[in-house]
């Protein structure tokens, strides 16, 4: 029996295990990809309109934050629109995956069952390494299929895909090891997306710092871009040159940590990590000793990364308003629709405290999802046997998680006005103007936390998905993309963001808010009565 | 005495499996009540029923002398309840979740909460994933113990303890009962259920299949003797109230019904007793009357199973 027996066992069992998962995954990720190229290809039909947006995302010191542009093309252009999206996700996929199959295994306490049996030391870690690296192989193919059934060409586009998923490999190997330096599951997922966090960092400041080529259609990056998985997928230049040279540097960093991970691993106990276990309080603190206090424990460390985000988002697109200023054609038509308004700074602030909207919302599902994961881990049973009675346990994560989202739209709505400010002067009365604003996006977030809250009643085991799936809806038919992909008004209709009023464009109305807080108060009421009347589903 | 516990006619299904089937259960206040049962009979599902997590779908229920099901909270606030399978925020530490859970509850004493971590060896700066089966189940029976409360609802609280912190849990368990606390204990430990216990109710396939204190239930089954006999033994089969008979070298081994002992005896005197061990039913025999009807209706199923 060498460290690898069982390998391939357990590699059927992840496969086995993630059957939805994954497929979920790649097949998103495509769909993604193809219905956004297909929507640039339709939208650049003429070439001057297509330069024209290449040179203002060339010498855009803010938009070469989030994309990299390598030439005039449509392809290029969805590289500089969707790559940093797409290598984010393949690398939380990836990371997801290899800590799911790895550390979760471990702490649940499965890797012990199987470790038991006739299975090598490093078999389980092997098993997650197989399956990641081949699903990512699965969406740079997918990925290269989609953009070129839109049309693309297919070098470019398989550059594309092979460059998205050299950042999912790179991440495999960097989760492989978090997860062997943290003992817990939601720590291992967390350092590798620290790490992911530096990496989209360093490869937007090196991009930053480049410089635009004299045709002012091609960025050359500054070095912070090489040091960082996201860098070298972007200077793999798909439709700008298509060098798979850099593709080598992921599967070293790859390599390099999985010998790194092995090595971690026979130098540890099972169920530990690498980083000792810290002490805590012997008692518990007086915030904490009521089911708010205990909401605000299990939220907290997700706002306070999610705050963080928002500020340096905040501070990007604040800092952007002198482009948008200068902005002409196409781009200024886009924030004139999206913000309902030609007075484009106004436009431009309405479009971007949507953007923030729909950001917190995604953070008040995250967090209101941790009621499901509460019932169907059984920590629920304790707090419901005391005298907490079921309506004021769903209220303490209601209530926490919208204060969450609020100071997350002040937070963005902060950094914003402040960036902005230094570009147009006045920042305390920028700041004023967006977080008065900022408020109009809470009855959107309202209703999709309500649709969370009567799912987790009434859906149990499926409010996951059927969560996020309403919420990636209620995205996609909202003022971002329904307009641009020409959506009927009354699928439009459908998501709470349209309800909204574009503040500070358009003066804020009553009665769309009231009729979105009526749709909270039914959702909720609905909610807690099927709540109040179930079975808890609790672990047997 | 008022009962602290009464349920009657209790039905619960889930989906189209019957999981309690007309179950009855009554604990008096100020009784340690032992709840005993193969796996699956439906300890837990009663025990949440009685905690109104569930919603019964017939029969009576009283906790207390309130309804579980719409009087929770204020029902909480006179229990305290150790789940059998103690899952636990993994961020925190026990002693945060001791703190948490009593305040819940609506406050405990600090003074018992430091002596029971004393008693326990519980570390309360540990975090919860950091915690053993064991040790999970400290918090939460600390957690408890710590409430000044009438009712104790103890699902399997020892599964997991070592036989030294065993004997402090039943020390405990005695002191609550002398404070005139009601416990209901779900065990499988049958020497912890045999010391600690006043009266049990042995439930089986959703039914309460016995209930009462153990010389009671005692009468209800057979006397197990072991004897040594001058003259061999024959024919003792075929003496009515003889059960399972077997040899083991000069001795012989069987029990017997109550109230067939004396004529019994009559039969062995004639063969020249040389030496009898006579026992009465151990709750393990009681116990596995009722598990062994289990096992036998399972291989019932499997037989059929295989038939079809």
């Amino acid at each position: 029996m060498n460290a690898l027996t069982g390998t391939a066992a357990l590699t059927r069992l992840a496969l086995r295990r993630d059957r939805i998962t994954l497929p979920v995954w790649v097949f998103g990720l495509a769909a993604f990809t193809a219905g956004t190229t297909a929507l640039w290809t339709d939208q650049y039909r003429i070439a001057a309109d297509l330069v024209q947006d290449t040179r203002i995302a060339a010498t855009s010191p803010g938009i070469r934050m989030l994309g990299l542009a390598s030439g005039p093309s449509v392809g290029g252009y969805a590289m500089v629109r969707d790559y940093v999206l797409l290598a984010v996700l393949a690398a939380l996929m990836s990371t997801f995956a290899v800590v799911r199959h790895t550390r979760q295994s471990e702490e649940t306490g499965r890797a012990e069952l199987i470790g038991a049996a006739v299975v090598g030391r490093h078999a389980g870690m092997a098993a997650a390494l197989i399956v990641t690296v081949g699903v990512n192989a699965v969406l740079a193919v997918l990925l290269g299929l989609a953009m070129t059934a839109t049309g693309q060409p297919a070098a470019g586009s398989f550059t594309a895909g092979a460059a998205v998923a050299a950042v999912g490999v790179a991440f495999a190997g960097v989760a492989a090891v978090t997860s062997q330096l943290t003992s817990s599951t939601r720590g291992a997922s967390g350092m590798a997306a620290a790490v992911l966090g530096v990496a989209f960092l360093t490869s937007g400041i090196g991009n930053m710092a480049g410089d635009a080529d004299p045709s002012g259609l091609r960025v050359d990056s500054a070095w912070p871009a090489w040091l960082s998985p996201i860098g070298w997928g972007q200077q793999m230049r798909p439709f700008g040159g298509n060098q798979w040279w850099p593709l080598g540097l992921a599967v070293a960093l790859f390599l390099a940590c999985v010998g790194a991970a092995a090595l971690l691993a026979t130098r540890r106990d099972f169920g530990q990590g690498m980083l000792p276990q810290r002490r805590g309080h012997a008692a518990a603190s007086r915030t904490l000793r009521s089911p708010l206090g205990l909401a605000w424990r299990l939220q907290r460390g997700a706002l306070l990364g999610w705050a963080v985000g928002m500020l340096g988002f905040g501070l990007v697109m604040g800092s952007l308003i002198g482009q948008v200023r200068d902005t002409t054609g196409t781009a200024r038509d886009w924030y004139a629709r999206l913000g309902g308004s030609d007075q484009i700074l106004d436009a431009y602030h309405a479009s971007v405290l949507q953007m923030a909207g729909m950001a917190a919302a995604i953070y008040a599902v995250q967090v209101l999802l941790r009621m499901r994961a509460e019932e169907a881990d059984g920590q629920l049973e304790s707090v419901l046997a005391t005298a907490v009675s079921r309506p004021r346990w769903v209220a303490s994560h209601a209530i926490t998680a919208l204060l969450g989202a609020t100071a997350l739209l002040l937070v963005f709505a902060t950094g914003t006005g402040l960036a902005a400010g230094g570009v147009l002067g006045d920042p305390a009365g920028q700041v004023r103007t967006l977080i008065g604003a900022s408020l109009v996006q809470l009855p959107a977030i309202l209703v999709i936390g309500a649709v969370v809250i009567a799912t987790v009643a009434l859906l149990r085991r499926f409010a996951g998905p059927v969560s996020w799936a309403l919420l990636m809806a209620s995205i996609l038919l909202g003022p971002m993309f329904g307009p641009t992909l020409k959506l009927p008004q009354w699928a439009q209709d459908i998501s709470p963001f349209t309800h909204l009023p574009k503040a500070p464009a358009v003066a804020v109305t009553a009665a769309p808010v009231l009729a979105l807080i009526a749709v909270v108060a039914a959702l909720a009421v609905t909610g807690l009565v099927s709540l109040r009347r179930r079975n808890l589903a609790l672990p047997a | 005495m008022t009962a602290a516990i009464s349920v009657s006619g209790l039905v619960k299904n889930f989906g189209t499996t019957r999981a309690l089937d007309q179950l009855e259960l009554t604990v008096s206040a100020g009784e340690v009540h032992g709840f005993l049962g193969p796996n699956g009979a439906g300890k837990t599902t009663t025990i949440r029923v009685l905690l109104g997590l569930l919603r019964r779908d017939g029969g009576q229920v009283s906790v207390l002398g309130e309804d579980p099901w719409r009087d929770t909270v204020s029902l909480h606030r006179r229990l305290a309840y150790v789940p059998g399978e103690v899952n636990l925020w993994p961020n925190l530490t026990g002693g945060e979740v001791i703190d948490l859970l009593g305040s819940l509850r609506g406050g405990l004493d600090p003074a018992r909460r430091a002596d029971l971590l004393d008693r326990f060896a519980l570390d309360p700066t540990k975090r919860c994933r950091a915690y053993s089966k064991g040790n999970r189940q400290k918090v939460a029976l600390v957690a408890a113990f710590a409430s000044d409360v009438e009712l104790f609802l103890l699902d399997e609280p020892t599964s997991g303890l070592d036989p030294l912190m065993e004997t402090v849990f039943q020390d405990v368990v005695r002191e609550l009962r002398q404070a005139g606390r009601t416990v209901l204990l779900s065990s499988h430990i049958l020497s912890e259920v045999e010391a600690l216990c006043d009266r049990v109710t042995i439930v089986r396939a959703g039914r309460a299949a016995e209930s009462g204190s153990f010389d009671e239930l005692r009468h209800l089954t057979r006397t197990s003797v072991v004897v040594e006999t001058s003259r061999p033994i024959d024919g003792l089969g075929d003496v009515p109230g003889v059960h399972a008979v077997s040899r083991d070298g000069p001795r012989v081994r069987f029990s017997v019904d109550q109230g067939e002992l004396n004529r019994v005896l009559g039969h062995l005197v004639a063969l020249d007793v040389r030496s009898l061990v006579s026992s009465p039913p151990t709750l393990e025999e009681l116990f596995l009357r009722h598990y062994g009807e289990d096992i036998a209706t399972a291989r019932g199923d499997a037989d059929l199973v295989g038939v079809r």
